[in-house]
């Protein structure tokens, strides 16, 4: 297959050159300018738009098993796969809950078929009840990435000790939910002026960062992997910031809502229920200091903590409205309006934090553009103009703030799996 | 005089809260009620004006007085009544919240009254029901009704409320009748201080354009009026608990028969119910400087005007 008038984008392409790229077999067998079609190659151009290795979005929730009425791998993997994504790291919030080797097993092979490679993470503790760990060496050894009880905190001080050691052992990171629950609850969004103007119960950022500063100091203790979920507050960031200046071995990502949305919205948007997430949307300080993580390299990988929820589920009283929203189809449009046209970051630092940054977080092999190297590819522009209506939601589930709206750059697809996957608008 | 408004274009469907309504918009809601008052002293108190009207009044959260007082207000002008009522949320056994309202749509309604513990409620329901959608209280966002009988109630007493200090004393933090007061009054160009315990003042409050005091004597010697709120019972006794006592309440934030002599000038309201002894001494409620029973007389007029106003009788 020839693929025509690309611009690479990777550790050694900056997107100022435009190439083919010949994949045989799944491999890129040729790079270079003006490459000829043999008989009955299968052509495509491009047309000058960028390509660069697949990105992978480490944090997002599939729900199969357990939840099949709001995503399953099938549904979860084609909007992935929309959105640029040849990767997903899937967060076991599953029921049953993904903390045991066949669980593990089961996801992967469940998305054989499917265009993306789902690796999924395992619990840190048995059943997500916090009480004392799962196995992990036997989930690691069944295709497990990392550790975490996403959508809850390993609250538990010693529990996360324990975790924190353990899987050091086995060279994996905990990826934990920062929420001390005591101080969240019962919120429904960022607590602020907003919150006060609504008269909504609120979580205030304190609770987000007295998680995260205990989790450094048991990461210090332990030496093992910290990579604080979904950062959302501008302290936040700047605790981690201070403690990779000290060396510990923490990372962490950010959601591209928390980039771009603010808690004016559930004013503005009339108590819009598809604005609800945890940890909420904070305030224009916070999305500031997001962009600002990113910048310095604090924040390692943009990711969108996909989480799919029913329409009667979301359609309901606000206060009752589970959290989250989805985020995959979506992902690189915010990035490149937030982050690249405003020229916040380049196209190689969004590479980054897309692709090299969660792969080599979950210890996956390195992918590149080159001769001999698996072809591992996603395609994308920065200047197409497009709305994000119903007809072009590809999950099973409707729950996104971004419906109806317009949006600058798109994945156009994806080639993994010795296969190309062309996106259509519809 | 009262900043009366004659010949106003009043252009809402809904009153969600006063957040969306002008300074002329209460106003001119406040001028109606003045008619409807009168006609709740007449001996047949009672007026056609919503004869063709189906209200629903749809409470999912406790309520007496306001509920009374929407039905009084409602049977007074003629129109045909259905209460549902509910403590249990729909959400979580049965029916959902959106198929309930599009139910009772669907018998052909004009206007639903609705209280909710969720913020936002009536908000979700217009997107819901063609009917025009009332606010009798949403979690702790907006009160309407009571702000604006409130107010109608302080007018009785001072005309123009512009300059006029109001005191709002109590649970701060989970009232939406503290929320609704502080906008509508902010809008009429009162002054506004609340009082009460730190951890009962919700954060940012000051973004109402309010100032916020912990010295009772202070906002007593200050105000024009002042409003105790009734302190949520139900909310003590929880792990956390937002202040150590109700006799440290009493002490420091209730008042007492003493203040009445020691201000003399100071009007008592209270939006009810009181418990007495908490919020305010016994004699305080019952003595003659207390218009709490004012308060609920003229919410029925207020609540009149409203309905009015939003079956779009003024634009006939």
């Amino acid at each position: 297959m020839l693929l025509k008038n690309l611009r690479p984008v990777s550790k050694t392409h900056k997107g100022d050159e435009i190439t083919d790229i010949r994949i045989v077999d799944g491999i890129i067998k040729e790079i270079g300018a003006d490459l000829k079609p043999s008989k009955d190659e299968e052509v495509k151009d491009f047309g000058g738009a960028y390509v660069s290795p697949g990105w992978m979005d480490m944090h997002v929730h599939l729900r199969e098993p357990g939840f099949e009425h709001k995503e399953t791998i099938k549904t979860g993997t084609d909007a992935a796969a929309f959105g640029g994504f040849t990767a997903v790291a899937c967060m076991p919030n599953t029921k049953p809950a993904t903390h045991t080797r066949d669980v593990v097993e089961y996801i992967i092979k469940k998305a054989e078929d499917t265009p993306v490679h789902v690796h999924p993470i395992g619990c840190v503790t048995k059943d997500r009840a916090g009480k004392s760990i799962a196995e992990m060496a036997d989930m690691k050894d069944g295709g497990a990435v990392a550790f975490s009880d996403d959508g809850d905190p390993v609250y538990n001080s010693q529990v996360m000790r324990v975790a924190l050691e353990y899987s050091s052992m086995l060279g994996m990171p905990i990826i934990n939910h920062e929420e001390d629950l005591e101080l969240s609850r019962p919120g429904h969004m960022n607590e602020g002026k907003v919150s006060t103007r609504l008269g909504l119960d609120g979580t205030p950022g304190i609770a987000e960062e007295t998680m995260i500063a205990r989790d450094i100091l048991l990461a210090e203790y332990t030496g093992g992997h910290i990579h604080v979920a979904h950062i959302s507050t501008a302290k936040g960031v700047d605790l981690v910031r201070q403690a990779k200046k000290q060396g510990i071995n923490v990372t962490t990502e950010v959601c591209t809502h928390h980039f771009d949305l603010t808690d004016e919205e559930i004013d503005r948007q009339k108590f819009n229920t598809n604005f609800k997430m945890h940890p909420p949307l904070r305030t224009q300080e916070d999305v500031d200091a997001m962009i600002e993580g990113l910048v310095d390299g604090t924040i390692d990988v943009i990711c969108t903590d996909h989480a799919p929820h029913a329409i009667e589920e979301k359609e309901v009283e606000f206060i009752y409205a589970p959290n989250g929203i989805l985020g995959l189809e979506t992902a690189w449009a915010i990035t490149n309006m937030r982050l690249l046209q405003t020229k916040k970051l380049d196209l190689q630092q969004l590479v980054e934090k897309l692709c090299y940054n969660p792969r080599g977080i979950l210890n996956l092999p390195e992918l590149k553009i080159e001769e001999g190297a698996e072809a591992n590819l996603t395609f994308f522009n920065t200047d197409e103009e497009w709305t994000f209506d119903l007809k072009n939601v590809r999950s099973k589930s409707k729950n996104s703030p971004y419906l109806d709206t317009k949006l600058t750059g798109r994945a156009l697809g994806i080639f993994n799996k010795g296969q190309l996957h062309l996106n259509e608008l519809k | 005089m009262s900043d009366s408004v004659s010949d106003y274009e009043f252009n809402h469907k809904h009153l969600l809260g006063l957040a969306d309504y002008s300074k002329e918009d209460i106003l001119y809601v406040l001028d109606q009620a003045r008619s409807f008052r009168e006609i709740l002293d007449r001996p047949v108190p009672k007026v056609p004006t919503l004869r063709d009207k189906t209200i629903v009044n749809l409470f999912y959260e406790n309520s007496t007085r306001t509920r009374l007082s929407f039905e009084l207000a409602q049977k007074r002008m003629g129109a045909d009544v259905v209460n549902f009522s509910s403590s249990n949320s729909s959400t979580k056994k049965g029916e959902s919240l959106k198929d309930t309202i599009r139910n009772i749509s669907s018998m052909k309604i004009d206007m639903v009254v609705v209280r909710h513990e969720s913020p936002g409620v009536p908000h979700f329901l217009t997107q819901c029901v063609d009917a025009a959608i009332l606010n009798a209280g949403d979690g702790a966002h907006e009160h309407p009704t009571q702000a604006l009988l409130d107010m109608f109630t302080m007018q009785q007493i001072h005309q123009n409320l512009k300059g006029k200090k109001i005191a709002i004393i109590g649970d701060i933090a989970y009232s939406r009748v503290v929320r609704s007061n502080m906008i509508g009054l902010k809008k009429l160009g009162a002054e506004v201080v609340l009082c009460g315990p730190k951890t009962l003042m919700p954060p940012f409050v000051k973004e109402y354009g309010v100032e916020v005091s912990y010295d009772l004597e202070e906002t007593l010697a200050w105000c024009d009026v002042a409003m105790a709120l009734r302190i949520q019972l139900e909310r003590q006794g929880n792990a956390t608990e937002l202040f150590p006592s109700l006799r440290e309440y009493h002490e420091r934030f209730g008042i007492k028969l003493e203040h009445l002599d020691k201000y003399p000038d100071f009007k008592i309201m209270h939006p009810g119910p009181i418990n007495r002894g908490v919020e305010m001494e016994s004699e305080v409620a019952d003595s003659e400087r207390a218009v709490i029973l004012d308060q609920v007389t003229n919410g029925v007029a207020v609540r009149m005007a409203v309905l009015y106003l939003l079956s779009g009788g003024n634009r006939v």
